[in-house]
């Protein structure tokens, strides 16, 4: 191997933690308990963390790591814990959703890889950041995020689904432009705050309508 | 080739079948300890080895040659593989004689040998051990090609050698899709060896069995042959995954020195990495069995992955 000129640490550590992203978001796809899918939430708001750290450190842009220490606040403290407590105030913590057949969707999923790496390898090959090889993978884990609200049946799992996807489009927004303005980011983080807590209102009153949170049941709003 | 390399193929091989029951009990040891149980002596399995080789051989009515000839030749195809596979230093004369795809191959033949001998006499029990392991195996084995295909990409060659001395001659780097590759591996490695999350290997509930099920019309010295080529597929798979995803320590120079260094991490890895698959089967539960192509597609997926996170990144 003559070509063989190796990357920087800290390349190769934002390498593996786009990787880790990745493999939390199909983790998603396939897990049955809402607890555990919390968790999972919590651990990808982590390695986006750190990412973001990471490639602060590697650019040298200081404001990326506000936007690190941001994203520690509000995607790995308080919105798992919210969640915590929504679910336990609604009574769902042991709650076990059953899945059609996993390994299709795992397949799906892979399709979505190939489609989402694929697009992204041109893109790449003309943008000038170093961070450029992580557009694959946001962009993927953007698309997986969007099938797992597509498959999931309640409403809480849907809900993690949109704010995984907020972190997938994180990590794109860090590495095309090294980060969006500060204003915009703490705009989207409050959004997504306030979004969480009109979810929890939804969420008790599709309860109280329906007596479940399976929101197959809205498809018969319909007056007769 | 000189008289020297091919002195330590013989060694290897010697090692290797000397070293596989060893490692079995290793295993069961920390498997006691971990259960609160008292552990069994390190040689048992030299006992039981022993004491199966000396007991006398009952075959079915029923049982065609095939009954017969099957023990030699799983015991054969292991060893064959244990000798392809370098452990303590890479170049042998034999370690390049096949590629990694040519060794899934000959697992895979001394695994159909052991399906078609278990249906052969023609009891419940075999049929339902074979099939089963058919379902597991031919799940696992494709999840193991693509683990093979990510290393090989990675170093431009199918060789296990060139695998090795590839990722000496870079050094040290992270590379995700090996993490990948290396955690598909884990599973097909537990679930290829009848390890817990699949299979239990002490069980004998007709139920759950899927190995003990196929070899119970054994006994005597065919049974010990085929326990010692199960304890061998240990040590196979152990020594494969230090290769690909461990290689320091391998050296491939000739030197006393060197080659000591060498078996002396060999022996190391393995010590570890024994106590680590009890320790994983302690605290994983075993599944159901329509569970495992779950299981084992989700292996799937992590080696795929792997190899199209290695497109990506290049690394």
């Amino acid at each position: 191997m003559s070509h063989w000129n190796p990357a920087p640490f800290a390349q190769q550590l934002l390498d593996l933690f786009a990787s880790l992203l990745l493999l939390i978001a199909f983790a998603m796809l396939s897990q049955r308990r809402i607890l555990t899918l919390i968790h999972l939430f919590a651990w990808q708001g982590l390695i986006l963390t750190l990412s973001i750290a990471d490639s602060a450190w590697l650019t040298h842009q200081p404001h990326l790591y506000y936007s690190a220490v941001l994203t520690l606040i509000t995607k790995v403290l308080i919105l798992p814990l919210l969640l915590h407590r929504l679910i336990r105030r609604l009574d769902v913590v042991w709650d076990v959703e059953t899945l059609i057949n996993i390994p299709t969707t795992m397949l799906v999923g892979i399709g979505l890889v190939v489609f989402s790496f694929n697009l992204a390898l041109p893109i790449s090959h003309f943008s000038s950041t170093i961070l450029r090889n992580t557009l694959g993978i946001a962009l993927a884990s953007v698309l997986l995020s969007f099938m797992m609200m597509i498959t999931r049946r309640k409403a809480v799992p849907q809900v993690i689904g949109f704010l995984a996807l907020e972190n997938g489009l994180f990590l794109a927004a860090t590495s095309a432009t090294y980060g969006m303005p500060m204003v915009v980011e703490l705009g989207v983080a409050l959004d997504v705050l306030v979004g969480m807590f009109i979810f929890g209102i939804f969420f008790f009153q599709i309860r109280e309508t329906f007596d479940s949170l399976d929101i197959r049941h809205m498809e018969k709003l319909k007056e007769e | 080739m000189t008289l020297l390399n091919w002195l330590l193929q013989g060694g290897q091989e010697i090692l290797g079948m000397l070293l596989a029951p060893l490692l079995m009990g290793w295993v069961g040891i920390w498997r006691a300890w971990l259960q609160n149980r008292q552990a069994p002596s390190l040689i048992q399995p030299y006992r039981q080895l022993f004491k199966l080789f000396h007991k006398e051989v009952v075959i079915a009515e029923t049982a065609s040659p095939l009954l017969r000839v099957t023990p030699y030749l799983l015991f054969g195809c292991m060893g064959l593989t244990a000798s392809l596979i370098p452990m303590v230093i890479t170049d042998l004369p034999l370690a390049g004689a096949v590629d990694v795809i040519a060794l899934v191959g000959l697992l895979s033949l001394a695994r159909v040998f052991l399906a078609l001998a278990a249906m052969d006499v023609g009891t419940a029990f075999g049929s339902l051990g074979a099939r089963r392991e058919m379902l597991v195996s031919f799940l696992a084995e494709p999840a193991l090609l693509m683990v093979f295909f990510t290393v090989a990409s990675l170093n431009a060659s199918t060789s296990l050698r060139f695998m090795v001395t590839g990722f000496a001659a870079r050094g040290f780097y992270l590379y995700p899709s090996l993490a990948f590759a290396g955690v598909a591996f884990l599973m097909v490695l537990l679930a290829e060896n009848g390890r817990i999350p699949v299979d239990n290997p002490e069980t004998h509930l007709e139920l759950t069995m899927i190995h003990e099920a196929m070899i119970l019309e054994y006994s005597g010295r065919h049974l010990a042959l085929i326990e010692w080529a199960n304890a061998l597929k240990l040590l196979i798979y152990f020594s494969l995954g230090f290769a690909l995803f461990l290689p320091f320590g391998l050296t491939d120079s000739l030197q006393g020195w060197g080659i000591l260094r060498a078996l002396i991490l060999f022996l190391l890895k393995l010590t570890v990495m024994g106590a680590g698959l009890a320790v994983l089967e302690t605290v994983s539960a075993k599944q159901r069995l329509f569970r495992v192509p779950e299981y084992l597609g989700t292996a799937f997926l992590l080696a795929v992955l792997a190899i199209l996170l290695h497109y990506l990144l290049g690394s």
